[in-house]
């Protein structure tokens, strides 16, 4: 057997069960715990199938840096320790079986598609990456698709920056109702009052 | 690939272990030495000539420890999160060339175990992954402590990895490789770190933090958190932990020598059938210089407060690595789209990003409001919000 099938065969089974134990698990952090495993398994089919930009991007992006992210909301809000009884979301059930079946649908539809509908073979590594993988995909993706590339990371940075003027209003708004509890005791202490009006802080004096 | 191809990629990966962990023996004596010097201490000095052996004695105290499992911990995470944290470090390694080659039995064996066309990338993934260790370390614990030591280091650890991957990102373009092998024949004329100055200090920067050096070993500080994400860990897998951050401290030389500092190049070679011994000399010299740069910071530097850190790491090293970045771009396009006049016109356009930099810099520096405001309080102390 050739070395991809035996790298193949010890990967895939592990990919499968730990995608099943991520979902099994009850503990949120095993379960973080799983996928970040099964990303890997994922990474590993990608040096597989000859695209180690592709595995080290999964690994770096996901495993190191999401999944990291996600750990460190998991252990922040401390929802580790007992589950939520009962349904959050209503009717979240019913919505994952006909998504559940939507995807069944089509990844059978793919499949069949890549055996059977197909009169040519894929070109091989060679051919569509002249110059190495990572050189390859750099042109497609900065040539080529220029455009929908920096339309894309714009968009995620509007994302970004929406999330952060709506997280950072309310952390001011709370402060400032905290720094007007306490108006007048320690204050000074801080700094903040100043000489003139005691007790305003950016705010004209009520 | 026949029997004699397996044997020696096996013992090609069983020098590259045993070499680190040598190194890692011996960084760690060095390290104890030159801050004791710098203390007016002598250090350790019984165990071996001048001490040499006292990580062999204490990694053999530690083995024969106890290994105490907390009643809170969560079991299976807490005995794999310090095989998590020793890992990346020797995986990182496989990519680095410590030398040319050398011909053992009619082929040609090259000091590197892997040349992947990927090769910053694989070392960048490596060393996300070393998050990994310390946050589950931490929660694993089931104790407090513990628990904000992780929380703290994996914010700290995610954020200066932009940073250094800024540095990497300056590098690559510059050489327009990934690939190590080809990054250090760039550099046979001028090593990287003098066109790449700034990203070399940026990658230091970001190589301390994310090695959790001192001065910024927030997750184990040991004023505030006893000993921060290991403080339930007792004999080996506290030895793991270790040893884990001082294969990472010796894997980041490594990698500044490689992207920086010309990798296994040197001035005096070798001849005849000798000839790799010099670029292995000269690499070894280079990992050690960087480190006794990296024990002197943390000899001479006080611990970073933690939102000080933070404020750094954003506002300070990820803009500027991103200005580097943009800069380092022009540098290598210009002269590609328009000749030699490109460079005149690449120096004209960063003599003028310097001078916009410096006009629009303050008014993004941060001043207290009380400052602004007339008649507020004339020294600008902090306002805590």
């Amino acid at each position: 057997m050739p070395l991809d099938n035996v790298v193949f065969w010890v990967f895939a089974p592990l990919s499968v069960a730990t995608a099943i134990g991520m979902i099994v698990v009850r503990n949120a952090v095993h379960a973080a715990l799983f996928l970040v495993v099964n990303f890997f398994t994922i990474a590993v089919m990608y040096l597989l199938l000859d695209a180690p930009f592709l595995f080290a991007v999964q690994i770096v992006v996901y495993a190191g840096a999401i999944m990291v992210l996600f750990l460190f909301v998991i252990m922040l809000l401390g929802v580790d320790r007992g589950d939520a009884p009962g349904e959050r979301l209503l009717g979240q059930r019913t919505t994952a079986v006909i998504l559940a079946v939507a995807i069944v649908a089509e990844l059978a539809t793919a499949i069949r598609a890549g055996i059977g509908f197909t009169t040519r073979a894929p070109g091989g590594f060679d051919a569509v990456n002249p110059g190495g993988n990572p050189s390859a995909l750099a042109d497609v993706l900065f040539r080529d698709y220029f455009f929908p590339f920096e339309v894309t990371s714009i968009l995620l940075i509007v994302a970004a920056v929406a999330a952060m003027v709506l997280a950072l209003r309310r952390s001011k708004s709370l402060s400032q109702r905290e720094i007007e509890t306490h108006a007048g005791d320690d204050l000074e202490a801080y700094g903040l009052a100043a000489p003139g009006a005691p007790g305003t802080v950016g705010e004209p004096s009520r | 690939m026949d029997w004699v191809g397996w044997a020696i990629l096996v013992v090609r990966v069983a020098i590259v272990f045993f070499g680190l962990l040598i190194s890692v023996m011996l960084y760690i004596w060095m390290e104890r030495k030159v801050i004791a010097d710098m203390q007016t201490r002598v250090g350790p000095l019984r165990a071996g000539p001048r001490g040499v052996l006292i990580t062999l004695a204490d990694g053999i105290k530690l083995f024969f420890k106890e290994g105490i499992t907390p009643t809170a911990a969560d079991h299976p995470v807490y005995a794999v999160a310090p095989i998590l944290a020793m890992f990346p470090g020797f995986l990182a390694f496989c990519v680095i060339p410590f030398g040319t080659s050398v011909t053992l039995f009619g082929r040609e064996i090259p000091f590197q175990l892997a040349d992947l066309n990927i090769g910053i990338l694989w070392i960048l993934a490596m060393t996300s992954l070393s998050v990994y260790g310390v946050v589950l370390a931490g929660w694993s614990s089931g104790s407090n402590y513990p628990l904000l030591g992780a929380v703290r280091s994996s914010a700290q650890m995610i954020s200066y990895e932009v940073g250094m991957g800024l540095a990497l990102v300056a590098v690559l373009m510059y050489s327009g490789t990934l690939r190590m092998s080809e990054l250090i024949a760039a550099q046979d004329t001028v090593w990287n770190v003098i066109p790449q100055f700034p990203a070399f200090v940026v990658f230091l920067i970001g190589a301390i933090a994310e090695t959790n050096r001192p001065p910024f070993d927030l997750a184990e500080a040991e004023s505030e958190l006893v000993a921060g994400f290991h403080t339930e860990y007792s004999g080996i897998k506290f030895a793991m932990f270790y040893l884990g951050e001082y294969v990472s401290t010796v894997t980041v030389a490594a990698v500044a020598v490689t992207l920086f500092l010309g990798g296994w190049r040197g001035w005096w070679p070798f001849d005849g059938a000798v000839a790799w011994i010099g670029p292995l000399l000269w690499f070894v010299l280079k990992i050690t210089a960087v480190i006794y740069v990296l024990i002197l910071v943390r000899a001479t530097l006080p611990r970073m407060r933690y939102d000080r850190l933070m404020n750094f790491g954003w506002k300070v090293l990820i803009p500027f690595g991103l200005v580097w970045v943009m800069i380092t771009g022009v540098v290598v396009v210009l002269p590609q789209e328009y000749g030699n006049r490109g460079r005149y016109i690449a120096g004209a356009v960063i003599v003028g990003a310097a001078a916009l930099a410096t006009l629009v810099a303050p008014l993004f520096s941060h001043r207290p409001a009380s400052e602004a405001e007339p008649g507020g309080q004339p020294e600008g102390r902090e306002v805590r919000a």
